[in-house]
């Protein structure tokens, strides 16, 4: 009885919403705790095309309800060796805290130019995708919290995309959605760019029906998705809006374009 | 009986207390505001809904109808602010029929603050009251643990900081219906730009004297833009399974058919035309 009594005068071990739920803990024990992390919203997203990859990130950097900047960018040119990195071929976005972002990127950044100035060569995506591996795996124990991807053109100039996870366990995709509204523009691209779910009308019954055969899309195809994605995500996502940043690799060099987004 | 069922409670406590999270409301983080002016009152809402970090609804109303000139605008949880306000609304109206006067925004304020006390800041509403009754204009705030207060202007819900700044540098008293209605818009503006709870459009209504004119979406300053490309599917895109056709004369295999004649008894339905 006194058990679901919510009673105290009955003395009984009382149940109460406001108690937080309770793990063993030896008596008189205090819980420290230390919260380096902070989750500053924003998403990411990144397709290859053919002979181009197209790296993309909103601008807005929140925290709780508050907007703390409308443009702060979240996709970086890498490994350049000049001071306006004109001549980088390896592009790198980040979400999830923006300081640890910042950080990954000025690590990776002088990493690759190291590289440059050692071997006379800049670094290739897949040797900068492996690095960027270790590096994040290096502070397995205490993290950058990060959702990277990278860019850039593989050695036969084809587009490259490489996602990680914040501990560095790493893949090469045909595009990532990363961040904030990750779970609502993933599905959309499975859809539109790997046409997942997408059959050739008439080709058959039931099962034996075909599936619509993936082809690589042209530039502008991209460009079209990755604005209509974003603007989709601003509808429904609270932390993503503001400005929509956008770097388009190609063999001439990597080019950058901002559009706006609705700022509500 | 009447009031809540409390039937699971002892259940839900229990699944909490072994780790068990509790279930998630739709919140409106709000802007919500009031401002008095010469002959009246108006308030002003953002239109939108969110549920955690997701929006649930991009045009909700957040302004309530009590009494034909007392409004509520509400903050909080959705259900709460809907269900409070339809409460008090249903008991002014009996005790306004009752009595044969016309409800007081005191009254409403009053049995607001009563019902929310009683149930501890529990019934998540928090709301601004807006009327003009026989004993003049009046403007008050009450949050979910039943405390009031009576200002000249007000501003609540997770943009109350933005929405508050606006009516800081720009109230000055002796207000006209004009400056009230620009004053309250720009509050509501600085909350949907400035804080991610709120959203959308801008809804206001003016009390006077006279008649209460709810503006609904008075200003749309984040209308959707379009679509670049078309995502319309070819037909038969998507696979068929399986496929199971029910005609007509074989309806009786899975449900009771009953023929009922069109003239038959009773009335016909009245639908919306």
């Amino acid at each position: 009885m006194a058990m679901f009594s919510q009673n105290p005068t009955m003395n009984g071990p009382n149940y109460s919403f406001s108690d937080t739920p309770r793990a063993a803990a030896p008596e008189g024990a205090r819980e420290h705790r230390f919260d380096p992390y902070t989750d500053n919203g924003g998403s990411t997203l990144a397709i290859a095309g053919a002979d181009f990859t197209i790296m993309a990130g909103d601008t807005r950097l929140t925290s709780g309800y508050s907007i703390n900047s409308r443009y702060h960018p979240k996709v970086f040119k890498i490994g350049g060796t000049t001071a306006d990195q004109s001549d980088a071929t390896i592009a790198l976005s980040v979400v999830g805290f923006a300081a640890d972002g910042e950080a990954l990127k000025e690590r990776l950044d002088a990493i690759c130019k190291m590289y440059q100035y050692r071997h006379g060569k800049p670094m290739s995506v897949k040797a900068c995708a492996q690095r960027l591996s270790t590096v994040l795996y290096q502070k397995r124990f205490f993290p950058y919290y990060a959702y990277a991807i990278l860019g850039g053109l593989d050695e036969e100039g084809k587009g490259a995309v490489y996602s990680y996870d914040p501990v560095g366990s790493y893949e090469r995709e045909q595009c990532r959605a990363g961040g904030a509204a990750a779970s609502l523009i993933m599905p959309f691209l499975d859809n539109q760019v790997n046409f997942k779910n997408q059959y050739i009308p008439g080709s058959g019954e039931g099962h034996a029906l075909q599936e619509r055969e993936r082809k690589p899309l042209s530039r502008n195809e991209v460009e079209t998705l990755v604005k209509d994605a974003f603007d989709g995500a601003v509808e429904r996502h609270i932390e993503v809006g503001d400005g929509l940043q956008m770097m388009i690799i190609t063999k001439d060099g990597i080019q950058e374009v901002t559009l706006p987004l609705k700022r509500d | 009986m009447p009031g809540f069922d409390f039937s699971n409670y002892n259940r839900n406590a229990a699944l909490h207390a072994r780790g068990v999270p509790l279930p998630k409301a739709t919140s409106t983080g709000t802007t919500i505001v009031g401002c008095i002016y010469d002959g009246g009152v108006v308030i002003a809402a953002d239109t939108r809904a969110t549920s955690g970090p997701i929006v649930a609804d991009k045009n909700c109303e957040k302004l309530h109808y009590i009494s034909p000139n007392i409004w509520c605008a509400g903050a909080g949880t959705a259900a709460d602010t809907e269900f409070t306000t339809a409460l008090i609304s249903s008991q002014l109206e009996l005790h306004s029929l009752s009595t044969g006067r016309k409800p007081r925004v005191v009254t409403c304020m009053t049995l607001l603050k009563q019902h929310l006390f009683r149930y501890q800041g529990y019934i998540g509403a928090y709301l601004v009251v807006a009327g003009v009754d026989p004993t003049g204009t009046h403007l008050f705030t009450v949050h979910a643990h039943g405390s009031t207060d009576k200002l000249p202007y007000v501003t609540m819900g997770s943009g109350s900081l933005a929405a508050m700044s606006v009516f800081e540098t720009q109230w000055r008293p002796n207000l006209t219906q004009e400056d009230a209605v620009k004053l309250c818009s720009d509050a509501i503006l600085s909350g949907i730009f400035n804080d991610l709870g709120s959203g959308s459009n801008v809804d206001v209504a003016i009390i006077t004297k006279e008649k209460t004119t709810l503006k609904r979406n008075y200003i749309k300053p984040n209308e959707r833009t379009q679509k670049l490309k078309s995502y319309k599917f070819a037909r038969g895109t998507t696979n068929v399974l399986n496929e199971k056709i029910i005609h007509k004369a074989d309806l009786g295999n899975f449900v009771t058919v009953e023929e009922i004649s069109v003239t038959g008894p009773g009335d016909k339905m009245e639908v919306d035309a």
